[in-house]
C-alpha cells in the first residue's frame, strides 16, 4: 500500500526504495531504526500509515514501532514546515545567548517543536550539534549558520517571506 | 543447583543460586517494597523502591535484579533507604493526578498502600497537575493515564504472558505514556485479545474494569501464578 | 593489499606528494565548512586551473585544524604557513608561485609558533588537518594501517591486549575504565560470536571531539577497531554515530568502502586469515544512548533504555554476545599504542592517567576550537596559554563533563587535569567538552540549563530520574525567577542525593552533579537568588522583576 503517497506521483519510487532498505536488512526487526531513518528520509515524516506498513513488513507489534519512533527525537510523526530553523542549545551556544534566538523565533513564528499554521516554518531545538566554535549556531534547512543574532534571524525570515 | 546462605536484616536465610535478593527476602517474610515487580513476568528494575544496601558494595542495588551470593550481607530497611523510598513515592504522587477519594482502586491500590505504610500524609513537592486523557473506548475496561505510574507491568504481561504486545510506551521522560497499537483508542486495537491480564496486574487504578465505582475495583493476581506454574512446571494449581 | 603493498603504497604516495610544488590544505571540518570552506576550496581548485598549475599545486580538504574561531583555515604545506579567515578572493595568491603575490596573505597568517600550537601533544589528532579524510592513500602515506599490519604479523591477540593494558590507556568516554582490562574481559569469553562497538554517540552539549576525529581521520578509528577485533576475537564491529553528524557519517561510509576494497577491512585483511567487518548504525537523537546498555538496545532496534548492570557488556552485550564498547577517542589511540609501544604511550601523562586528552574549547574563550594536551596539564595552561584567555578578562568557572560534570571555580585552575583530580574537585573528565564561563554567567542558571537537558533526555524508565529531574528543574527554574525559598533548597539537596544513589543508569546518577558542584562553590549565588531575589551575574533579570512587583 502506498503510505501517504500523493495519487498523482507517477515517478514516485519511494515505496520501492523503502522496500529495498527493508530487504537489505532481511526484514529483521532489529533493523527498525535503520528502516525508520530511511522512511523519514523518503517521506519527510512518519505517518501512521507508514508505521503500520513497516510494522507489518518487519513483523513487529505496531505499538513497539510507535514506541521506538516516538522515543527518538530525530523521528518526526508530523509533517515539517517548508523551512526549518533548528537552534542549537548546547552549552557553548547557551553561553553565547541561544535562548534569545529561540525567543525571537517563538515570537515571530511558533513554539519550538511546532510548525507555523501556514506550514512555512518549523522551529526546532537541538542538543548540541557539535559546532561549538560557531556559537550560537542555528541549522537552517540543513546548513549551519554561525554566530547568529536575533536580527540575523529576522533577515533570514524576511528573505523567505515568513509572516 | 547450589544453596546459598546470606544475611538479610540480621537474619540468616538461604536461597537457591540464581534467585534474587527480593524473592529470597519475601520468602523469609522480609517484605521489601516494590511497584514494578510482579511475580511471573520479567523484572526491569524501574521503580527503584526495592533498592537495598549490600555490604562491601559502594552503590545501592535493586533487590529484584540482584542475585544472591554466598555470605552476602543485605540491609533492606535503613534510614537512608527509608528516606529514599519515601521521596520516590512522593515523586510519584506529585507526577500525575492521584486523587484516592475518587479512584476506583481506593483501598486496593499499591501506590496508596506504599504511601500509607510509609506514613506519607502530605507531599513536599509541587504537584505537576498534567493533563492526561481517560480512554474508555474498550468495551469492558478503562485506562486512566492520570493514575499511571509507568511501571510497565501491563506492557510486560501483555507481551510475555498473553503474547499480544498490544501495549508499549510512547515518547520518553516525563512525557511517556502507555499506548495501545499505533496510539489509537484501546477499543480500536486490533491486537488486543480483551483478556484483561493488564487490568489485573496494574498496581493502581490506571487500568480498571468498567462499571466499577469508587473503591470497588479489586484486582486478582492469582491467574499469573497459575499460568506461569502451568507453563514452566507443567503443574495445574488450584 | 598485502603488507608489502601497503609499504609500497606509502612510499609511492609520499614521493608523489614530495614532487609537488605545494599542497594547499583546506580545513573542511564542520566548523570551517559552515563559514564557507567548500567555496574556498573550489576557488583554489579553479585558480590552479586558471594559472595552469595542475600537477604542480594540489588542493585537498582535511579534518579539523583546531583553531575553529579563526575559520576558514588554509594550510600551505610547502612553506608550512597557516592562514585564517580566508576568503575566496585569497585563492589566487595562495596558488601563485610568485612570492610577491603571496605577500598579500600576510595579514591572514597565523603564527604556528603560538602557544595554541606548540603547547599541544598530538596523538589522536596527529593526522587531523594534515591528511585528506576522503583519501585512503593520504592516511597510508602518514603510516596508516601499519599498526594493524604489525598486530597481525608480529603479535598474538593476547600480546595485543597486553600492550593496551600496559599502556595504561583509560576509556575516553568519560568514566575512565582501564581499556586493557575491558579488552581482556571480552578476550577471555569463550563465545563463538563477539562484537566490537565504537560509541560515537557524542551527546554532551559543548563537546565535538569525536565528531572532529571522525570527520578528520576516520581511518584511524577503523584501524583501532580492527585491531580491537583481532585482539578480542570479534569479526563484526559497529559504529554507533549520532544522526546529527552528517559529515562524519558520510566520511565513515567512504572510509569503510575504501578500506574494504583494499582488504584493510572485511574478509582476508591484508590477505591473511583475519576478517573484520564494520557497519554503521545511525543514532536518532537520544543522549541516553551514550550509556552502553542503552546503546546496545538502540543497535538492536529498540527504545534506547538502559538496563541494570551486571551483566556488563563484555559478558553479555549486543544480542547477548560478549561486546567490547569503547569510545571514538579510545579507539583512535590504539594504532599509535600498537605501533610505538606501551612504554612510549605510558611515558605521557600522569601516574594514573596516561596519554593525552582531546578537549573541545568553547564558551567565553579567545581560541575556541579543538586541542589535545597531555594528561596532567593544568586548566590554567589549557585556558590561558592554549586557549588565549577570556575575552572579557574575568574567569568565573570552567565546566567539564557536560550534564554529568561540574563547574570548576578559579581556585582550582592549577589542578592537573586527570581523571582522579577532576573527580576530587567534584567534576569529571567526561568526554572532553570544556566550556568557559565569565562573570556574566549565572551559576544557578547554568545548573538549571543542565537540569533541563537531563530532564528532556531522561528515558523515563526509572522513577527517580524521570520525575526527579522534573522537580529539580522546577525548583531551579523558580530560583532564577525569584520564587524559590529555603525549603526548596533543602529539597533540591535531597533530590540530588536520591538521584545519585537510586537512579538506574549513569544519566540519572550524575544528573545532580552540576547542581552539587555549583552549590559547593557558588553557594552565595544560590542564597542571593533565594533570600535577596537578586542575581549577582545580572543574568536572570530578577531586579527588574522585583521592581515591577
Amino acid at each position: 500500500m502506498p503510505p501517504n503517497a500523493p495519487a498523482a506521483a507517477p515517478k514516485d519510487n519511494r515505496e520501492k526504495l523503502l522496500e529495498r532498505a527493508m530487504s537489505r536488512h532481511q526484514y529483521s526487526g532489529d533493523a527498525l531504526i535503520e528502516v525508520l531513518h530511511t522512511a523519514q528520509e523518503l517521506y519527510g515524516f512518519l505517518s501512521p500509515h507508514l508505521l503500520t506498513a513497516i510494522a507489518h513488513k518487519l513483523r513487529l507489534p505496531p505499538s513497539r514501532v510507535l514506541g521506538v519512533a516516538s522515543f527518538y527525537h530525530f523521528f518526526s510523526l508530523k509533517p515539517k514546515g517548508e523551512h526549518t530553523f533548528t537552534v542549537c542549545l548546547g552549552t557553548a551556544c547557551y553561553v553565547a545567548g541561544a535562548l534569545g534566538l529561540v525567543e525571537r523565533l517563538e515570537k515571530r513564528c511558533c513554539k519550538a517543536g511546532t510548525t507555523t499554521p501556514d506550514g512555512k516554518v518549523s522551529v526546532e531545538t537541538a542538543r548540541c550539534i557539535g559546532s561549538c566554535g560557531l556559537a550560537p549556531a542555528v541549522i537552517y534547512d540543513g546548513a549551519v549558520l554561525a554566530r547568529v543574532t536575533p536580527e540575523g534571524l529576522d533577515r533570514e525570515l524576511e528573505r523567505i517571506g515568513a509572516k | 543447583m547450589s544453596v546459598k546462605t546470606l544475611e538479610i536484616d540480621g537474619k540468616m536465610v538461604t536461597g537457591m543460586a540464581g534467585e534474587t535478593i527480593f524473592s529470597v527476602a519475601w520468602e523469609h517474610g522480609i517484605h521489601i517494597p516494590r511497584l514494578c515487580h510482579i511475580g511471573g513476568i520479567s523484572d526491569v528494575g524501574a521503580c527503584r523502591l526495592c533498592m537495598v544496601e549490600v555490604e562491601g558494595q559502594r552503590k545501592l542495588q535493586a533487590a529484584c535484579l540482584t542475585q544472591i551470593e554466598e555470605g552476602m550481607v543485605v540491609r533492606t530497611d535503613t534510614p537512608r533507604l527509608k528516606a529514599h523510598r519515601k521521596l520516590i513515592v512522593e515523586l510519584l504522587m506529585a507526577e500525575r493526578n492521584h486523587i484516592c477519594a475518587v479512584c476506583v482502586a481506593n483501598g486496593a491500590c499499591e501506590l496508596q498502600e506504599l504511601a500509607r505504610s510509609m506514613g506519607i500524609d502530605h507531599v513536599r513537592l509541587r504537584y505537576r497537575f498534567p493533563v492526561f486523557p481517560v480512554d474508555t473506548s474498550n468495551e469492558r475496561f478503562g485506562m486512566d493515564h492520570n493514575r499511571c505510574v509507568l511501571c510497565t507491568r501491563c506492557v510486560r504481561v501483555c507481551d510475555e504472558v498473553e503474547g499480544a504486545h498490544t501495549w508499549d510506551v510512547f515518547g520518553r521522560g516525563a512525557g511517556s505514556r502507555i499506548i495501545s497499537d499505533l496510539g489509537e483508542p484501546w477499543g480500536a486495537s486490533e491486537s488486543c485479545t480483551g483478556c484483561g491480564k493488564c487490568v489485573q496486574v496494574c498496581p493502581t487504578g490506571a487500568l480498571f474494569d468498567k462499571g466499577k465505582t469508587v473503591a470497588e475495583m479489586r484486582k486478582d493476581r492469582g491467574f499469573l501464578k497459575y499460568i506461569v506454574t502451568a507453563r514452566e512446571k507443567k503443574q495445574w494449581i488450584g | 593489499m598485502t603488507v608489502e603493498d601497503l609499504l609500497e603504497k606509502q612510499t609511492e604516495e609520499t614521493e608523489r606528494q614530495a614532487a609537488l610544488e605545494n599542497r594547499i590544505l583546506c580545513c573542511t571540518a564542520a566548523g570551517c565548512v559552515s563559514c564557507g570552506a567548500d567555496g574556498i576550496r573550489g576557488a583554489i581548485a579553479g585558480e590552479i586551473k586558471a594559472q595552469g598549475r595542475e600537477g604542480k599545486v594540489e588542493v585537498c580538504g582535511t579534518g579539523c585544524m583546531g583553531l575553529c574561531s579563526q575559520g576558514p583555515l588554509v594550510l600551505s604545506a610547502a612553506d608550512r604557513k597557516l592562514y585564517g579567515n580566508v576568503t575566496a578572493a585569497d585563492a589566487a595568491a595562495l596558488v601563485s608561485p610568485n612570492p610577491i603575490d603571496r605577500q598579500a596573505l600576510a595579514p591572514r597568517e597565523i603564527d604556528l609558533g603560538a602557544p595554541f600550537f606548540i603547547k599541544q601533544t598530538k596523538i589522536v589528532l596527529a593526522n587531523s588537518g594534515r591528511v585528506d579524510p576522503e583519501r585512503l592513500d593520504d592516511y597510508i602515506a602518514a603510516g596508516g594501517y601499519q599498526a594493524l599490519a604489525k598486530a597481525l604479523n608480529e603479535m598474538t591477540p593476547k600480546e595485543t591486549v597486553e600492550a593496551v593494558r600496559k599502556s595504561g590507556l583509560r576509556g575516553r568516554g568519560g568514566a575512565g575504565y582501564p581499556t586493557g582490562l575491558k579488552w581482556e574481559l571480552v578476550a577471555k569469553q569463550a563465545a563463538p560470536v563477539k562484537y566490537v562497538v565504537c560509541n560515537a554517540d557524542e551527546g554532551d552539549p559543548g563537546a565535538f571531539m569525536d565528531r572532529s576525529v571522525l570527520e578528520g581521520d576516520p581511518h584511524r578509528v577503523l584501524e583501532g577497531m580492527a585491531i580491537a577485533g583481532y585482539a578480542v576475537g570479534a569479526q563484526q564491529g559497529y559504529i554507533y554515530v549520532r544522526g546529527e553528524y552528517g559529515l562524519a557519517i558520510q566520511r565513515l561510509q567512504t572510509a569503510i568502502k575504501q578500506a574494504e576494497r583494499e582488504h584493510l577491512l572485511g574478509s582476508r585483511i591484508l590477505e591473511q586469515g583475519f576478517q573484520f567487518r564494520i557497519d554503521l548504525r545511525i543514532g536518532a537523537g537520544a543522549f541516553v544512548c551514550g550509556e552502553e546498555t542503552a546503546l546496545i538496545a538502540s543497535i538492536e532496534g529498540k527504545r534506547g533504555q538502559p538496563r541494570q548492570r551486571p551483566p556488563y557488556p563484555p559478558e553479555s552485550g549486543l544480542w547477548g554476545a560478549p561486546t567490547l564498547i569503547n569510545n571514538v577517542e579510545t579507539f583512535a589511540n590504539i594504532p599509535a599504542i600498537v605501533e610505538k609501544g606501551a612504554e612510549w604511550f605510558s611515558a605521557i601523562g600522569t601516574a594514573n592517567s596516561k596519554g593525552t586528552k582531546v578537549f573541545a574549547l568553547a564558551g567565553k574563550i579567545v581560541n575556541t576550537g579543538l586541542i589535545e594536551v597531555p594528561m596532567g596539564a593544568t586548566l590554567r595552561e589549557i585556558l590561558f596559554e592554549i586557549g588565549g584567555g577570556i575575552p572579557s578578562g574575568k574567569f568565573k568557572a570552567a565546566q567539564t563533563g557536560g550534564p554529568s560534570g561540574g563547574c570548576i571555580p578559579e581556585q582550582f585552575l592549577d589542578v592537573p587535569v586527570d581523571y582522579e583530580s577532576l573527580a576530587r574537585i567534584g567534576s569529571i573528565m567526561g568526554s572532553g567538552g570544556l566550556i568557559v564561563m565569565d562573570e556574566t554567567s549565572c551559576m544557578v542558571d547554568v545548573a538549571r540549563f543542565f537540569m533541563e537537558f537531563c530532564m528532556e533526555e531522561s528515558c523515563g524508565k526509572c522513577i527517580p530520574c524521570r520525575t526527579g529531574t522534573v522537580q529539580m528543574y522546577d525548583i531551579l527554574r523558580r530560583m532564577t525567577t525569584g520564587e524559590a525559598d529555603e525549603d526548596d533548597l533543602a529539597m533540591l539537596k535531597g533530590l540530588s542525593e536520591l538521584l545519585r544513589e537510586t537512579s538506574l543508569c549513569g544519566l540519572g546518577q550524575t544528573a545532580p552533579n552540576p547542581v552539587v558542584s555549583t552549590l559547593k562553590y557558588f553557594a552565595g549565588e544560590y542564597e542571593a537568588h533565594i533570600r535577596d531575589h537578586r542575581c549577582p551575574a545580572g543574568h536572570c533579570g530578577l531586579e527588574a522583576k522585583e521592581a515591577t512587583r
